[in-house]
């Protein structure tokens, strides 16, 4: 009987803390689109129930509600799960890792580079591929990881600079060694580096998808059933107790940023392999690493959160084109992307001025 | 008699908190009134509110009969009310004249009148008995000078109301003795003074009356001369307290700890540990006596492997373990209760289950290989909530949700748990009520009497000579003497923690 009520407690704990976490991000999308909505009115003269309608629709055929724009939001997701995962990885540590976009360019060389290679079984190709893009991503995100751990550079700025360099390696290879005549790109990567393509060659949505999704719960299982994830999550969250209970914090740091890095890699390589082939010339970022920030802010650093952050993310990105079909102004995606990012920081700096107040109270009761 | 301070009907919430519960309070002119009560029992927040740091959510304040709204400490000094606080507010490379004309500076034209300024502050000085030299860096002075300063700047503010927040708890027994002198000087001319403390000692030899807050809420206010420690301590928790604790006498063992010539920078890179030599046997309780920052931090940093040692050694059970890393000192039999819970003691957003292997989380069965057993590690933490009475809801709460007192018995139980050779314990009651204190003493003394070697690091003298078989007195990054704690007093042991030689040397400080 006792034991029931206890659990009985424990469930509506738990249920009111699931509540507690999810009531934010809801309230900032729901905010967000009604926020859209008068955009549109505005752009297109409108009532507000009109206004409703318009948007939602072309939001929903933009989504899911059409075949082929439900696969290009699959494929607009995949990208956005690994750097949404890479970012919450640094975040659980305490890290800002902004490089998560140049690591994922990083993979996305990797991907191509190794690509070419001929005469390798297909099979054997693509873990190859896959692993390159691990590693590119890795090595490219431990360096101002030991630079943090070493000599307490800022990772923020270090990896900003890293992104800048990342751009300019990556355009150096296609520009140079592996360009293809008369394009903007690199060279196709063989057939065999090619990841599958589950409804068809012609279809961009591919089995990457899923190893995004695996990687999410290998992500979970690693934060929270392993010594690593406690070691890392002890260090974001108190790295003085964390050197006190003999965890040692500038490992951890190192090891955060190369498998956040791992992971922006694997990305970029899965989005090569599978969705575009080859790689472009960039002249500004791919933004598939900045986008992450705000997935992994929106997913509040929780793995299983990622999942449905990089499918709105997506969803958002892909719906553009639909929207300019009906006339509407495609930055209005970006608009409510922007403001579900700014009520998800108030939430973290209401926090953030509650635990201070509480802080305050019990320092001077 | 004149009132010259009259709150009545305070009320401050904060969330989650009454601090203050329609407290009724007055001060007279001319007597010095302590302001009793446990940490947490809300005398800080009645106090920043007379000095205008919060405002009241109720209530009315009257200074000299005057109804008045404190909206600032600006309003608080031009009302006479001057509060020297806990933490001193003190410019550390400015000379003491300069620190106390801050803010009020005499001037000649644009320029500071210098010579006027230190000429005012030797006045002030002489006049209330102080001995500062007004010339001096602040960082070359004690402490205990350090506050004297505190107390002249709100003189020289023209401060008739003084409020001293926990005065006494950063100075040895002679500088209270000469705090009291100089409050008494204090009264005389005219000035009204109250003291915010929890020691009942100071309030017996210090204060006329004395008002007891519990929770938040008013108990009394008292003649101090119609009562005694005992009525005070229990008015102040709520019930009878053992204010002794007991023990038998020490079966001592073998040396377990043994530091050799122990060196060791500050984070200012200045040297701090200068030479410690220090055993601790199996079987007793060594207390570390000394004033705040004569290197007792360092040297448990030094201990457990968070600060590298520039020199010396430290051996534990015949094993060196200089500069290992924290976890080989862990693994190696040392466990701590840090000096400071929420920074060291607890990853606070982690949950007690999580929090209960912190330091053990990659030993069997906690884990193996790099998958964690959160069953095992459930069940233990549910063992350590039982066995040492932890109050909490449930072991999935964040270590942040429970009280103080709480929290310091769960990393109690944690270290203690580990069953380590030596026990090292820094401030472990700080900011304790007065049952948990018991509790936590308590269980120390067992530790020892289980055979353990127990390193008590305390800045309460009361504790360290309660608890402790033999204290040593840190002063300046030395051991400057080992006492055995029945053959010795307060006495002595305030001149060696101020720097100062017994004359009866070599009679009990050889070990």
């Amino acid at each position: 009987m006792t034991s029931n009520n206890t659990k009985n407690a424990v469930n509506k704990r738990y249920i009111q803390n699931a509540i507690d976490v999810l009531m934010f991000p809801l309230i900032a999308i729901v905010l967000g689109l009604f926020v859209a909505v008068f955009f549109v009115m505005w752009a297109k003269n409108l009532g507000f129930f009109d206004g409703v309608a318009t948007l939602f629709s072309a939001i929903w055929e933009g989504t899911f509600g059409k075949r082929a724009n439900f696969i290009e939001t699959l494929v607009a997701t995949t990208p956005l799960i690994f750097t949404g995962l890479a970012h919450s990885v640094a975040f659980r540590t305490g890290l800002f890792n902004i490089g998560v976009e140049g690591q994922f360019i990083m993979g996305m060389l990797a991907a191509a580079l190794i690509g070419l290679i001929p005469g390798i079984p297909s099979f054997i190709h693509v873990i190859l591929v896959l692993l390159g893009g691990v590693i590119f991503g890795a090595v490219w995100a431990a360096i101002p990881g030991y630079l943090k751990a070493k000599v307490g550079t800022n990772e923020v700025v270090n990896t900003i600079m890293m992104n800048f360099i990342a751009m300019n390696v990556s355009n150096y290879f296609v520009k140079g060694p592996i360009h293809r005549e008369g394009s903007a790109s690199s060279k196709m990567i063989l057939e065999s580096a090619q990841l599958y393509r589950f409804l068809g060659p012609s279809e961009r949505v591919n089995i990457g998808l899923f190893i995004g999704l695996v990687l999410i719960f290998v992500i979970y299982w690693l934060l929270w059933k392993t010594t690593i994830g406690y070691e890392l999550r002890a260090v974001g969250l108190n790295r003085h107790a964390a050197e006190y209970g003999g965890i040692n914090s500038k490992k951890n740091i190192v090891l955060a940023m190369v498998i956040s890095g791992a992971i922006a890699g694997l990305g970029g390589a899965v989005h090569v392999a599978g969705t575009i082939h080859k790689v472009h010339q960039l002249v500004g970022f791919t933004n598939y690493g900045f986008d992450g920030i705000a997935v992994a802010l929106l997913a509040k650093s929780h793995p299983i959160g990622v999942l449905f952050s990089s499918l709105l993310f997506g969803g958002l990105n892909s719906s553009a084109r639909i929207l300019q079909k009906y006339r509407i102004p495609k930055q209005i995606v970006y608009i409510i992307q922007g403001i579900i990012i700014i009520f998800v920081a108030a939430d973290y700096i209401y926090k953030w001025f509650k635990e201070k107040k509480k802080k305050e109270a019990i320092k001077n009761a | 008699m004149e009132k010259v301070i009259e709150m009545r009907g305070i009320t401050k919430i904060f969330p989650g908190i009454i601090a203050n519960d329609n407290v009724n309070f007055e001060l007279r002119k001319g007597e010095i009134h302590v302001l009793l009560g446990e940490n947490g029992a809300g005398k800080t927040t009645l106090m920043n509110i007379l000095y205008g740091l919060y405002q009241p959510d109720k209530g009315e304040i009257y200074v000299n009969g005057k109804k008045v709204d404190i909206k600032g400490p600006s309003d608080a000094i031009a009302l006479g009310i001057g509060m020297v606080h806990q933490h001193f507010m003190l410019v550390h490379n400015f000379t003491v004249a300069e620190n106390i004309i801050l803010g009020s500076e005499p001037k000649v034209g644009l320029k500071i009148d210098y010579k006027k300024a230190v000429n005012d502050v030797k006045e002030l000085a002489d006049k209330y008995g102080f001995k500062v030299d007004p010339n001096s860096i602040i960082e070359d002075i004690t402490v205990g000078q350090q506050q004297k300063v505190e107390i002249l700047k709100a003189l020289y503010r023209g401060a008739e109301i003084l409020i001293l927040d926990e005065p006494t708890a950063v100075l040895t027994p002679q500088e209270i003795e000469e705090l009291g002198q100089i409050l008494k000087n204090l009264v005389k001319e005219g000035k009204s003074i109250i003291l915010i403390t929890h020691k009942l000692k100071e309030v017996m030899n210090m204060s006329d009356r004395v008002t007891i807050i519990r929770r938040g809420k008013i108990i009394d206010t008292v003649n101090t001369k119609d009562v005694d420690m005992d009525t005070l301590a229990e008015m102040m928790v709520g019930r009878k307290v053992n204010l002794v604790v007991q023990k038998d006498p020490p079966k001592v063992g073998d040396v377990v700890l043994k530091i050799e010539n122990l060196e060791a920078l500050d984070h200012r890179k200045l040297p701090k540990l200068k030479g410690v030599n220090l055993e601790v046997r199996a079987g007793e309780i060594l207390g570390i006596a000394g004033v705040d920052g004569n290197g007792q931090t360092e040297l448990v940093e030094v201990i457990t492997g968070l600060r590298k040692a520039t020199g010396g050694k430290v051996i534990l059970n015949g094993q060196d373990i200089t500069n290992k890393t924290p976890k080989e000192i862990i693994e190696a039999g040392i466990s701590n209760i840090p000096e400071d819970r929420h920074k060291h003691g607890l990853v606070l957003k982690f949950s007690l289950i999580e929090n209960a292997v912190l330091g053990q989380h990659d030993k069997e069965p906690f884990s193996k290989g790099i998958l964690m057993n959160y069953n095992k590690i459930r069940e233990y933490a549910k063992k350590l909530i039982d066995d040492f009475d932890v109050r909490t809801p449930s072991e999935e709460v964040h270590a942040g949700a429970l009280s103080g007192g709480n929290q310091q018995k769960f990393i109690a139980a944690r270290e203690i748990t580990k069953d380590p050779y030596l026990l090292i314990a820094t401030q472990p009651t700080r900011g304790l009520d007065v049952g948990a204190i018991e509790y936590i003493h308590k269980r120390l003394v067992e530790e020892r009497d289980k055979g353990k070697a127990v390193l008590l690091v305390s800045l309460e003298l009361d504790e360290v000579m309660a608890l402790s078989d033999r204290i040593a007195v840190m002063y300046d990054g030395k051991i400057v003497g080992i006492l055995d704690a029945d053959k010795t007093n307060e006495m002595e042991l305030g001149i060696l923690m101020a720097g100062g030689t017994l004359k009866k040397e070599g009679e009990h400080d050889k070990q």
